[in-house]
């Protein structure tokens, strides 16, 4: 027997390696280090942007891919971490129910749908939403993005009380209902009672993305009386300011570490460019065709206009290039009144007259200048309904009535689907002061600082950028940035996102949190279910 | 039942599994030039005839522990493989008709593969999990047709099966984020091939073995492409269907030698050249001519084996045997596909008859391979392979495998 007991250890050796071992295996501890940060409780505070919000609606698979649960699996990586919570909804169809009552406004999911050859993003209706807000999840959660959520609403009491759902204005967020952890807590209470080690804060978007998305329906308030501002209002940058400060103390207050992120120029979002300003083709058998009779049509308001020197007011459809849309700018003078009597005495009868000034009294078409609303690709050069109901009831028959109220062409389209270069300016110069506020905060408390406004713009400026070897862009569907809303990233956006924070740690805190691997994140999900 | 035993396998150069006779095995694998059992079957049928009994059986399984670990530290990935156990069998029967004759019957499993990442793992648009398995058998003759010299070999009759199972890409995935992924499976599918060799004995002591195994192609006609979380859209039109695909065998040159010293030592060298060239690209063309046809580049060169071999007769009982071997990988720079994740390797073996009776002996062998970390990447040149579409994929890879196998010779 002793002759062969010497192939024991060669036996012994031979079973001991069969797991294959690496020299330097990346799960050894050391490999990565979490430099002076300590990622053992990381907790994410913001809005949609935070919560992995996409194609319009909040759904699980996005949530996976939003950037704060793609950092904590590499934070994991650096050191041993509690773990990282998301309040995950229901199910992947998107949109939100109260007792099973769906919820206007929160509808399923955007998904990329082939309808009569038409490539375009339709809501997913395979199944209804699941997501009931009444069923309030239990236990804390790392990812506190709130969709909607705007700056001062982080701090407001009841933001997560279902009864704040059902007051005129609403004061809660039926997204906070369901994690919040009681009726009266607020964002930023519900994050500091996890005692966070690290934590990112990207708040500020939606305080000035609202007046954008609403055409410029609200107003850019003045002072930081919170209670009296409307949906749509541009939060008062200073007011902002303090908000964001206060945020910051409280995080930084038990000597958590921290990165904050400035807010992107919202109006390179496709949203904004996707609908060209001139989208009306000569070429199109709907319009072209009608071409010299509108212009027939114009030709004695385009004369009146003349009279009261208002030429760049003028409305003419081309024959052999694709014209601007007709628009209302509020920020032009009302000529309703001149209007009418100019043609009113040019011999256009006074009833055409009147009505004519009171269309066309503050409108133009549109120039470059103006961003047409994602929303407005629907409407334009159809019948607006309810125009045509109001012109009947001033006596026109319903054919000529319907002729006077096609969306863009014969009747300007309205606020909500333009922001005009006065709005724009709004918004720019409010986001370029809340991105100053930001940065000095950044600096004041020595916390990473990731400017997300340049990364963003170079992805949508000049055809986008080459990411880690991966073309990505702001081209609507195919760019690889945005999904299908038009605003908030795809699961490949929000990796770049966290790439540029995993950069930022690792600058500001001397860690090596390997990098997000983008090519592996998707874009825009197909599916027909669309019907 | 023994071909029902023959499960999947795994390792050596690309999908070849070189466990064909446990004596041999223990000895490097070298057997080409040796005279001891029926292994000679496989080995090189020539040297059938100078067995010593009448009737020769060799019989064995060998359990393949073989996994794979793959990392990429510059995004803190790794994964594991977690690979059936390989269990590849052989039955090598022999007869001596007269003295210059011998006939017999071979079967064996030289090829075969098997690896199971874990779903989903990064490389899943390369492989998720493949499976291999082909089952050689062969009629062997055996002539002397001079007091030094014999020749032998047969035909080969292969029946194999596949089932291969990856992503379609690194992102697409169905309305739940569950990956979209095609399994093609095909099995039953059979070929035929030829082996010959010679034997050269120019002394009592001292032999020269030849032996050339053909190359076989394995064609699968219509096997079951099947696809799985593909996005309900007219964007995404696969469905399932059949396929058509050929898997080379490749075929295999040895030459060899053996010398018996000392009374109860015998040293065996076997060189393999496997030649591998030919397995340029597994293309798989779907019937459904909706479904894009899918182009894998291999671009396999051609590779060498160096075996030795030492045994030594202890006593009545006991015969002990060692060896070592180098393998080259056949897969070239830029083609390291985690499928057949293969780089150079050096085997160990060690192994012991022992002899229960005159006639009957328990073999045992124990193989260990030893594979360097490489560092590698699959990204084949678009010049050679403009069809393939995938981004590259890389990392740190380490295999480890360790091998025992148990088997019996009768003579008689």
């Amino acid at each position: 027997m002793k002759k062969y007991l010497k192939f024991l250890p060669l036996l012994a050796l031979g079973f001991v390696s069969c797991e294959p071992e690496l020299d330097n295996p990346i799960d050894e501890a050391g490999f990565y280090t979490n430099g002076e940060a300590d990622f053992s409780n990381y907790v994410a505070i913001g809005n949609s942007l935070t919560s992995g919000y996409a194609d319009g609606s909040l759904y699980i698979t996005g949530q996976k891919n939003s950037y704060p649960n793609i950092l904590a699996s590499k934070f994991a990586v650096t050191q041993e971490t509690n773990g990282f919570d998301q309040p995950l909804v229901n199910d992947n169809y998107g949109g939100l129910v109260a007792g099973g009552q769906a919820i206007p406004g929160f509808e399923t999911r955007y998904v990329l749908s082939v309808v009569d050859g038409d490539t375009l993003p339709r809501r997913y209706t395979g199944n209804t939403p699941t997501t009931d807000i009444l069923n309030r999840l239990q236990g804390s959660f790392n990812n506190m993005g709130v969709p909607g959520a705007k700056s001062y609403h982080l701090l407001a009491n009841g933001y997560g009380s279902f009864a704040g759902l059902q007051t005129n204005p609403p004061t809660s967020n039926p997204y906070f209902v369901r994690f919040a952890s009681s009726d009266n807590t607020s964002v930023i209470a519900d994050a500091m009672a996890q005692d966070p080690t690290f934590f990112t804060l990207w708040i500020g978007n939606t305080d000035v993305l609202s007046y954008a998305t609403s055409g410029g329906a609200g107003i850019y308030q003045l002072d930081g009386d919170f209670a009296s501002y409307g949906e749509n209002d541009i939060t008062n940058p200073a007011a902002f300011a303090g908000v964001y400060n206060l945020l910051v103390q409280q995080l930084t207050g038990n000597g958590a570490e921290g990165v904050l992120i400035n807010i992107p120029n919202v109006t390179t979002l496709p949203y904004f460019t996707v609908v060209p300003f001139a989208p009306l083709s000569p070429l199109d058998p709907n319009f072209g065709p009608q071409i010299p009779t509108l212009n027939a049509t114009f030709a004695p308001l385009n004369q009146a206009y003349a009279f009261l020197q208002s030429t760049e007011r003028n409305i003419v459809f081309s024959q052999t290039a694709a014209s601007a849309v007709l628009i209302r700018d509020e920020s032009l003078p009302d000529l309703s009144q001149q209007l009418t009597q100019v043609l009113a005495g040019g011999g256009v009868d006074p009833a055409t007259a009147g009505l004519y000034g009171m269309q066309y009294g503050q409108s133009r078409q549109a120039t470059e200048d103006d961003l047409l609303l994602l929303t407005s690709s629907s409407v334009i050069g159809t019948v607006n309904q309810v125009r045509m109901q109001e012109l009947m009831g001033f006596g026109l028959d319903q054919a000529t009535a319907a002729q006077l109220s096609v969306n863009g062409v014969t009747y300007p389209l309205q606020d909500q689907y333009v922001l005009t270069p006065d709005e724009q300016l709004l918004v720019k110069n409010a986001t370029i002061a809340y991105n100053v506020a930001i940065s000095q905060i950044a600096e004041t408390n020595t916390l990473g600082y990731v400017d997300a406004n340049s990364l963003l713009n170079r992805i949508s400026v000049d055809g986008g950028t080459v990411y880690e070897g991966i073309p990505i862009s702001s081209t609507f569907v195919s760019g690889g940035a945005f999904s299908l809303d038009g605003v908030h990233l795809t699961p490949r956006g929000y990796a770049v996102i966290a790439n540029e924070i995993i950069n930022e740690i690792n600058t500001t805190y001397n860690a090596t949190v390997p990098a997000v691997e983008v090519g592996n994140y998707g874009t825009v999900t197909l599916n027909n279910d669309v019907q | 039942m023994l071909l029902v035993l023959s499960a999947a396998v795994t390792y050596a150069g690309g999908y070849r599994v070189s466990t064909q006779g446990q004596r041999a095995l223990a000895m490097g694998h070298t057997g080409v030039a040796v005279v001891n059992s029926a292994e000679l079957g496989f080995f090189n049928p020539s040297g059938l005839v100078y067995l010593e009994n009448k009737i020769n059986v060799s019989a064995g399984v060998s359990g393949v522990f073989s996994d794979v670990v793959w990392q990429n530290e510059e995004f803190g990935q790794m994964a594991r493989t977690d690979s059936p156990v390989g269990t590849p069998i052989y039955l090598y029967a022999s007869y001596k008709v007269k003295d210059w004759v011998a006939l017999g019957l071979s079967i064996y499993t030289p090829y075969g593969s098997s690896v199971e990442w874990e779903k989903d793992w990064p490389g899943s648009h390369l492989v998720n999990n493949i499976e291999l398995a082909a089952i050689y058998v062969q009629p062997v003759a055996s002539i002397k047709i001079a007091k030094y010299l014999s020749v032998g070999g047969g035909p080969i009759y292969v029946t194999g099966s596949v089932n291969f199972n990856r992503n379609l890409t690194r992102t697409l995935s169905d309305i739940d984020g569950n990956r979209s992924n095609v399994t093609i499976d095909a099995s039953g599918v059979s070929a035929w091939g030829w082996s010959a060799g010679t034997m050269i004995t120019p002394t009592e002591n001292f032999r020269i073995g030849v032996n050339y195994r053909s190359e076989i192609m394995i064609d699968a006609e219509d096997g079951d492409a099947t696809f799985s979380n593909i996005p309900n859209s007219p964007l995404t039109p696969f469905e399932n269907t059949t396929f058509k695909a050929s898997l080379p065998l490749p075929a295999e040159l040895t030459v060899g030698l053996s010398y018996e010293f000392l009374n109860k030592w015998l040293f065996a060298f076997d060189y393999n050249r496997t030649y591998w060239d030919v397995y340029d690209s597994l293309d798989i063309d779907f019937t459904n001519p909706n479904v894009p046809d899918s182009q894998n580049p291999r671009n396999y060169k051609d590779s060498s084996i160096y075996r030795f071999g030492v045994q030594y007769d202890a006593n009545e009982m006991f015969t002990l045997r060692a060896g070592y071997y180098f393998d080259e990988s056949p897969v070239q720079a830029g083609y390291f596909a985690p499928e057949t994740p293969r780089n150079d390797a050096s085997g160990y073996t060690g192994g012991l008859s022992f002899n229960v009776n005159a006639n009957f002996a328990i073999d045992a062998s124990l193989l260990y391979i030893r594979f360097k970390e490489v560092q590698a990447s699959y990204d084949p040149n678009p010049e050679d392979f403009p069809e393939y579409q995938g981004e590259p994929f890389g990392g740190t890879y380490k295999t480890s495998a360790i091998v025992p196998g148990l088997g019996i010779t009768y003579k008689l």
